[in-house]
């Protein structure tokens, strides 16, 4: 038996023990976040809006000095993945045989194991067919010795239109959600929304330019999930802040929004908690091929998203005049929890 | 909201049932499914990167194509007017995407530009229902006539290029032996063909890359090509080098005896005197006549065989052949005598393709990433699972009965839709896994807020559902959108992401609104409680 089929029939075993335990109803419940929680986050705003604008001004310094590293995808050319058939890959000697195939510079980088390794190619110049032959050298000077696991070749013509794609796609994304809230919302909240989002999208990319990991399509997708996950939350709140508004008519607004903040507050950080599980295990377990894409997504749900929806997105609605011109009616009792606290 | 009718829970269990055994085919073997009754087979297709395989997009010259019809156009032009006798100076040019030509007198300008209007023909055929010609002729003035194509029959002509290329294609990806290939047009001038299991796409590249233009032509020995290379080339001949090495050229006659198309079948043999491989072809009744009559007239004189403009062979023809049969020999080896015959058996493509983009990936990291993307899967599951339990006890066990439903569902509706599962998809399964929970973990904490406000337990239960519900849907829609548009714009891998996300959040949504509901609303009914344990 594997070590991995051990953690893993002995996680089934907890799982069902836990399962038992549970149904039976002998431990207490847990309390992730207490119940009487009243941080001030609308007053936290004069700390996190400066820190938010300052990260953004350093995302977008390091995208402008330190640039991102495009993929094959956006940038054409030719990625490998080789491994040798016998011992380890020999990275010098591959340097020196593939230097002088005359393709200018190419990358060479060791991949998980001693026998992996990761071969780029930069775009020749001659159009797509100049493409075609830089990878018949490469195979023809490589030869037998190694085992192709991995080859893409993206010609000039198609990462022109993939990175055009990719852009068009993430302004379509923001642009449909934007006016779903509309529809659902004030526009305000539509306005708010769309901020987090930037500010998600540009500290993401901040992390992409540090971190220099490929930026290609799936970099596209992971900034998509994000867009939506970090959406959810946001929405989350927005449902609960819209849902007061109704209810407390003269509540001042700062107080409103700490409420409804708080009262998402355990459900925001439960399922953050969950969804950093899920991509925990993609990351620790996923392999290379996700390993970016993963990363990511880490960054931007997990670090990012939540962030945004509890310190940019909710107390920005202050600032954009949510909830001014509600009629002077006579309020319900206020809330249970406000009066314990 | 916790009131379900009779009929109304055994519709929600036999959809959410029916729905887990559309993932049942999945669990065979491929060969046994077979045997299944059609409505059965429905089953998940694996991505080139978790199967191995190649892919390639293959983009048409329109270039070639545009630039063909115009000399096409310039040719009947110049037929029409000499004909009708009308004088033109400086002959018929092709110039800007244009044919242009200058009219002598100017009595004979309005014969001309009905000869030349003559020669349109309506868009699309004689089906074609749009009424537009393809060809404009318009009175440039000073006796100039100018022919130019229309956007319309442009892209009427690349589309129909594009769909001869994509019978072609076929064939010759069929003539490999391939397994399942796939070939699809891909906008308006590409073709994406997939070959699942191909390691190495050289040869196939190879083949789909030559337009296997086939002629047979004169060779001119009046004219060594030594000579003729130094520019005393005999009118009507061109110089064509040989295909394979020592490099060498050939002074051949422009006039073609017989082309590609009148062949009706071609083989790769071995030569029964030398025992080389070479490749023999059989012509249909009027290229067997041509080339008898062509033959007969040329007994002891060279004629060239011609692959996309490259002499494969010139042998002197010793005796008139008339039976329509011959061979082609020419330094082959047995693959490139094979390879031949594949493109003479598939016939020629209208324009030359190119390679825009190839992506392989070799059997060993596919199997690598399965093995990879179900370890995470399972870890995944199991510690959302474990912190569920935790978390919620009780009604922990109802969300993992949920979530194991919706991860069902997401195989079943995945195998139905006979979608395609890559590794970035696998991820998406393992996302929707912790994002699932969000939906109990929204019910369960608006319940416990609902109870801390004082209400009793049903009345809790009823309320967090329904204010969780509305919250619910406003929040997967988002991500709904954002997945929607990856699907719009992603290809191969991301798009499998995209898929498995969307449909993980349908399922989400239906389990949340229905199994959880169900399955509360039974305990609800069962215990009747007096507290929640939550």
């Amino acid at each position: 038996m594997t070590t991995t089929q051990i953690v893993l029939i002995s996680l089934g075993v907890l799982i069902a023990v836990l399962t038992v335990v549970s149904v039976l109803g002998v431990l207490p419940s847990l309390r992730i976040v207490p119940d009487d929680t009243h941080f001030d986050f609308t007053r936290f705003r004069r700390i996190s809006f400066p820190i938010s604008a300052l990260l953004s001004i350093l995302a977008i310094t390091l995208f402008f000095t330190h640039g991102l590293n495009f993929g094959i995808d956006f940038k054409g050319g030719t990625l490998m993945e080789v491994r040798a058939k016998s011992g380890s890959a020999d990275l010098a000697q591959m340097r020196t045989t593939l230097g002088s195939l005359g393709l200018g510079e190419v990358q060479l980088q060791q991949f998980g194991g001693p026998a992996d390794v990761l071969l780029r190619v930069a775009e020749q110049p001659g159009g797509d067919k100049a493409q075609q032959e830089a990878v018949d050298k490469v195979r023809g000077a490589l030869g037998e010795s190694v085992e192709y696991r991995r080859v893409e070749v993206v010609g000039p013509r198609v990462s022109g239109e993939l990175l055009g794609w990719g852009m068009a796609g993430l302004m379509l994304a923001i642009g449909a959600i934007l006016v779903y809230l509309w529809f659902r919302f004030e526009w305000q909240f539509a306005l708010g929304a769309m901020i987090a989002n930037v500010h998600d999208i540009v500290l993401t990319i901040g992390f992409m330019s540090i971190s220099q990991v490929d930026f290609d399509l799936t970099s596209i997708a992971a900034l998509l999930t994000i867009l939506g996950y970090s959406l959810n939350d946001t929405v989350v709140i927005y449902d609960r802040i819209r849902e007061m508004l109704r209810r407390y008519k003269k509540m001042p607004m700062p107080q409103l929004l700490n409420e409804s903040i708080n009262s998402t507050l355990s459900r925001s950080i439960i399922t953050h908690f969950t969804v950093t599980l899920a991509l925990l295990a993609l990351l620790l377990f996923g392999g290379h091929a996700i390993h970016s894409f993963t990363a990511v997504m880490m960054f931007g749900v997990v670090l990012v998203g939540t962030y945004t929806s509890i310190f940019i997105a909710a107390p920005i609605l202050i600032y954009l005049g949510v909830g001014e011109h509600r009629e002077d009616a006579k309020d319900e009792a206020p809330p249970a929890k406000k009066s314990k606290a | 909201m916790l009131y379900f009718t009779r009929w109304k829970a055994l519709g929600i269990i036999l959809t959410a049932l029916i729905v887990c055994l559309c993932a049942v085919p999945n669990f065979f073997p491929e060969a046994q499914v077979k045997t299944w009754p059609a409505w059965a087979q429905r089953r998940l297709v694996l991505g080139l990167d978790l199967q191995g395989g190649s892919s390639l997009q293959l983009e048409v010259d329109s270039n070639y194509v545009k630039k063909q019809r115009l000399e096409q156009i310039r040719g009947d032009a110049q037929k029409v007017l000499r004909d009708a006798r009308i004088q033109f100076t400086g002959g018929v040019v092709v110039r800007n995407d244009a044919v242009e030509t200058r009219i002598g007198k100017e009595s004979d300008l309005q014969n001309a530009l009905s000869k030349l209007r003559d020669l349109a023909q309506p868009i699309g055929g004689l089906m074609g229902s749009s009424g537009q010609r393809d060809l404009d002729v318009t009175d440039a003035g000073g006796g100039l006539v100018r022919l130019t194509i229309p956007e319309a029959a442009t892209l009427d002509r690349l589309r129909k290029t594009i769909e001869q290329s994509i019978q072609i294609v076929e064939k010759r990806v069929n003539e490999l032996g391939t397994v399942e290939p796939i070939i699809q047009r891909q906008g308006s001038d590409r073709i994406l063909v997939q070959v699942p299991g191909l390691q190495d796409p050289t040869r196939l590249k190879e083949i789909l890359g030559k337009t296997a233009k086939m002629e047979f032509r004169m060779v001119d020995p009046s004219v060594p090509p030594d000579q003729a290379q130094q520019g005393s080339l005999p009118p009507d001949t061109e110089l064509l080098p040989a295909a394979t090495p020592p490099p060498s050229n050939y002074v051949v006659k422009k006039q073609v005896l017989v082309a590609g198309g009148d062949l009706t079948n071609a083989q790769a043999t071995f030569d029964q005197r030398t025992n080389e491989p070479v490749v023999s072809f059989t012509f249909n009744t009027s290229g067997a006549r041509k080339f008898a009559q062509a033959t007969q007239e040329n007994v002891g004189v060279p004629f060239a065989i011609i692959l996309d403009g490259k002499v494969i062979s010139a042998p002197v023809i010793r005796e008139p052949i008339t039976g329509g049969q011959g061979q082609i020999s020419g330094s082959f080896t047995v693959q490139s005598a094979n390879d031949l015959a594949i493109l003479l058996r598939a016939g020629a493509l209208p324009a030359p393709l190119t390679v825009v983009e190839e992506r392989t990936v070799g059997p060993g990291l596919g199997q690598d990433s399965i093995e990879k993307g179900e370890l995470a899967a399972y870890v995944g599951s199991i510690l959302v699972v474990v912190f569920m339990l935790v978390t919620y006890r009780l009604f922990g066990v109802f969300a993992n009965i949920a979530v194991a439903i919706n991860v069902a569902m997401i195989f079943g509706l995945l195998s139905l839709l006979s979608a395609t599962l890559t590794l970035p998809g696998i991820a998406g399964i393992v996302l929707t896994v912790g994002i699932a929970v969000d939906s109990n973990v929204l019910i369960y904490e608006r319940i416990r807020e609902e109870l801390r406000g004082g209400r009793s337990p049903i009345s809790a239960i009823d309320a967090g559902f329904k204010r969780a519900l509305a919250t619910i849907l406003d929040s997967n829609i988002t991500t709904f959108i954002a997945a929607a548009v990856l699907f719009m714009i992603g290809t191969g891998p991301v798009r499998g992401f995209a898929v498995t996300l969307g449909i993980g959040i349908i399922t989400t949504v239906f389990t949340a609104f229905t199994m959880t509901r169900l399955i509360v609303a039974w305990w609800v009914q069962w215990k009747r409680p007096k507290t929640v344990p939550i």
